[in-house]
């Protein structure tokens, strides 16, 4: 490690804004390219997991006493 | 080589290989970021000239070298979806914009952050930084003109034509730091002959730019995969896949 303190590693010579400044908006922008998709994956997956179901039932319902399902 | 390009263009077979790529490369490319990071802000010594302002290098050129070769893919995809038709060149072409939209962001902003340290002023028209606004608005331009059009084929053509004449701008891009030499410092790495930086820091960054291209891979294929579920929601195939 090449510095000696916490402190030096948060000021960093008087550049530290500079630096934490640039390293805390690209983990943003990294947090929000994966989790985006992520959550929009794991939504849409939900979305088709319960259409099965709700068509399953419907399905069963049918099977049993041929009424209509809406 | 053909059949792998007609095995990408089927979306069964491109949503399970994204499936395996992504569980791969989700907690490499993490670890690779964290390691690269600590690499470069606490351990690398600080530049002789620049102080440790220089520790934005780290993801400034990672961020810039991927958004200038992710164009180079997006065109390549647009040209597939333009030439041979392929539906999954323009699901590619879709997801791959708003990823260089925001490597360039970054690539920009960091650059600017380093600037007023190190030049004095947060923003300069250097031929290099202009040319990368240029870059930035071309992918924000594919996006919104993937968005444009109701029907799906005239947008992923107007996309295509877009992203292609784009490429001019690249070795616009490579080359503006030596025919245009101001500000923006030149190359430090290079393919051919000895680099002008020194290990200590040349590691890291090679890490950091792996570390980058991870991200670009991953990030893209989550984007695919995640415009595959939509377009397919209805399908057999997908929904066996769920099961």
């Amino acid at each position: 490690m090449y510095f000696q303190t916490w402190s030096a590693v948060w000021q960093m010579d008087g550049h530290g804004p500079y630096v934490w400044g640039a390293y805390s908006l690209t983990l943003l922008v990294i947090i929000i390219l994966i989790a985006v998709p992520l959550v929009r994956s794991r939504d849409l997956t939900r979305a088709i997991h319960n259409d099965e179901r709700r068509r399953a039932v419907a399905a069963e319902a049918s099977g049993k006493n041929h009424a209509s399902k809406t | 080589m053909w059949s792998i390009v007609h095995k990408m263009g089927s979306p069964p077979w491109f949503y399970r290989f994204a499936n395996v790529a992504i569980a791969w490369l989700l907690p490499i490319v993490l670890m690779a970021l964290v390691v690269g990071s600590i690499w470069g802000l606490l351990i690398a010594p600080p530049d002789y000239r620049q102080g440790n302002s220089y520790r934005i290098i780290f993801i400034h050129v990672p961020a810039a070298v991927v958004a200038l070769a992710g164009y180079y893919v997006m065109a390549t995809a647009g040209l597939m979806s333009l030439v041979w038709k392929i539906k999954m060149a323009d699901t590619a072409m879709r997801a791959l914009a708003p990823v260089g939209a925001a490597l360039t962001f970054v690539a920009l902003v960091t650059g600017s952050i380093w600037g007023k340290p190190t030049w004095g002023a947060w923003w300069v028209w250097d031929a290099r930084i202009t040319s990368m606004l240029i870059l930035f608005f071309l992918y924000l331009g594919v996006m919104a003109l993937s968005e444009a059009f109701d029907n799906k084929v005239a947008a992923a053509k107007a996309c295509a034509v877009l992203s292609l004449v784009g490429t001019v701008n690249i070795p616009i891009i490579y080359k503006s730091v030596d025919w245009w030499y101001s500000l923006h410092q030149p190359a430090s790495i290079k393919f051919t002959g000895e680099s002008a930086i020194d290990a200590s820091m040349l590691y890291p960054l090679l890490l950091m730019i792996v570390a980058f291209y991870g991200l670009f891979a991953l990030t893209v294929l989550l984007r695919m995969r995640a415009e595959l579920l939509i377009t397919y929601s209805q399908s057999a195939w997908l929904r066996s896949e769920l099961s």
